[in-house]
């Protein structure tokens, strides 16, 4: 049998969890890519290549950044608004990086305004509509996480990265574990080490989510 | 949750949709008098719906959300249906049930919360259909009320079951032809504010929502009488315009037409001794504070 990967879809309509394909999570100091375990230093690397590659690279803030629940979160949110002005200042013209944020997990009827949010049962419209290539979870609850990261795997072409506070997620095709602001700021760090040196995807007709 | 703890990150205020920056801007979490009238000057607790235009059940609920005396230590607890579609727009926690089993859930949640948060006040509402209320759920309405669970019921009486496209409710009139009941209704009305007086509910309305002030008064006394004596029921006529064969226009008629004194939503309140002493304590101290308040303003 051949070992699953954690790859960028679409896959189908319900793709499975990837840890039942026996996708495990990392330890503490590790990150896994497309479900392989990596240290986390060859992660840091990838996913700003994933950034700087992309077309329209996103981050998504969800509920446990976006409110100010205690001091550390609003923290975080300033390591994300940094990592979002790095981003920004790092991508080549041509490239569009977005900030959209998560604001809870109500399965909002009968629309949401795919512009100005993501919502977790149906992501899959914010990225089709954005465009996006390239996104990031960070501040939202693992079991919303992981829905959304299987909906997006399962509808979209976009590539998902998870800057979980807690384990990791095997349903992202790259997840960081334990996140800090100090791993948020390092990642930015990485986004400007490779600076220029990344070729974004921006004329294939591939880019634009092939939904 | 406290409203203190209702705050947005600053560093990312500026992409929060705007909505969820009016509810902690402007929306009446905290306040003492909150009522209908905060209505079209402060942010309300409900965002767009899904019901049908015009359709009576959305003003049930912007009424009652407005006059919820505690919302932002309030749990509802809702059933499949029309009201359910209306929740995830809602700015109150809120827990869907599986349909009939929401008084179940409300007396485990109520329990759960005193022994979690036994210093604060925690409200818990149930609001469902006539089909979740008295047909489906009614073991559990009935069996939450002779325990004496300390929450609010709330019935939006439609007469059907309207989400799933018209079937007869034991709410439903005798003799009513609905799209899915053809042969008209064999029998009476449930006259479930009779039942539940009789179960040990302690505040029991019966009535439509055509007067916002009156659904206000009727939703505060339900919950303040919860939260310190026992169970309590309202039923609530928020007629299916679409079932009945009425424009979006017509529903407050419908409404007006249905409270006449002979007809079968006239005002019908209940409330036991108990009940009648708490209002009165309540009603004597809110009188004191507005004293105060007035002439504090006065000497200011
Ligand atoms: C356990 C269960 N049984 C049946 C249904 C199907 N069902 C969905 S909505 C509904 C009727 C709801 O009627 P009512 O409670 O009166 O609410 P309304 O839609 O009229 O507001 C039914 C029977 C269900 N969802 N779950
Ligand atoms: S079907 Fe009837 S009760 Fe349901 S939203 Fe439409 S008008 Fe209201
Ligand atoms: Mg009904």
């Amino acid at each position: 049998m051949t070992q699953y990967r954690v790859l960028p879809g679409p896959e189908h309509f319900l793709p499975p969890a990837a840890a039942s394909m026996g996708i495990y999570l990392p330890n503490p100091g590790e990150a896994h890519i497309n479900g392989v375990i990596v240290p986390e230093e060859k992660a840091y690397e990838e996913a700003a290549r994933q950034f700087l590659m992309a077309q329209v690279p996103t981050i998504f803030p969800g509920p446990l950044v976006l409110w100010a629940w205690n001091e550390k979160a609003a923290k975080k949110a300033a390591a994300v608004r940094k990592l979002y002005d790095i981003l920004k200042e790092c991508v080549q013209p041509g490239q569009k990086p977005m900030l959209i944020p998560m604001p809870d997990y109500r399965p909002k009827y009968p629309k949401i305004n795919p512009e100005v949010e993501i919502n977790p049962n149906h992501p899959n419209l914010t990225i089709w509509h954005n465009k996006i290539d390239c996104c990031m979870f960070i501040g939202v609850h693992c079991h919303q996480a992981n829905l959304s990261l299987k909906i997006i795997r399962g509808g979209t072409s976009c590539y998902t990265v998870a800057m979980c506070a807690q384990a990791g997620h095997e349903d992202a095709m790259l997840s960081f574990r334990d996140a800090s602001v100090e791993k948020i700021l390092k990642l930015g760090e990485w986004i400007r080490k490779l600076k220029g040196t990344v070729k974004p995807r921006l004329t294939t007709a591939k880019t634009s989510a092939s939904n | 949750m406290s409203k203190e703890r209702i705050k947005i990150s600053p560093d990312l205020y500026d992409i929060m949709p705007s909505d969820y920056q009016d509810l902690v801007q402007s929306a009446t979490y905290g306040k003492e008098d909150r009522g209908w009238k905060d209505i079209g000057t402060s942010k309300e607790l409900i965002e767009q719906h899904s019901l049908c235009a015009g359709c009576p059940e959305s003003m049930a609920f912007r009424y009652i959300l407005a006059s919820l005396p505690n919302p932002e230590d309030t749990v509802m607890v809702g059933s499949t249906g029309c009201t359910s579609l209306v929740f995830p727009m809602v700015a109150v926690h809120n827990i869907h049930s599986l349909f009939g089993n929401q008084n179940a859930i409300a007396s485990g949640l109520k329990r759960a919360l005193s022994v979690r948060f036994p210093d604060r006040v925690k409200d818990v509402v149930v609001l469902a259909g006539d089909g979740a209320t008295v047909d489906i759920g009614l073991d559990m309405t009935l069996q939450a009320w002779f325990r004496q669970e300390k929450f609010t019921t709330i019935c939006f009486d439609n007469e059907l079951y309207a989400n799933t496209g018209g079937q007869e409710s034991g709410l439903m009139q005798k003799g009513f032809v609905a799209k899915m009941a053809p042969v008209g209704k064999l029998f009476d009305k449930v006259r479930l504010p009779e039942i539940a007086r009789e179960s040990g509910c302690h505040y029991v309305v019966n009535c439509t929502v055509s007067k916002p002030s009156l659904v206000e008064k009727v939703i505060r006394n339900s919950v303040l009488i919860a939260r310190e004596i026992g169970p309590t029921y309202i039923q609530l006529y928020t007629p299916c315009i679409l079932e009945i064969g009425k424009n979006s226009m017509e529903g407050l008629q419908e409404m007006r037409d249905s409270e006449k004194p002979t007809e079968r939503f006239a005002y019908k309140e209940y409330i036991s001794e108990p009940a009648k002493q708490l209002l009165a304590e309540l009603a004597a101290k809110d009188k004191e504070r507005k004293a105060a308040a007035k002439q504090l303003a006065g000497k200011a």
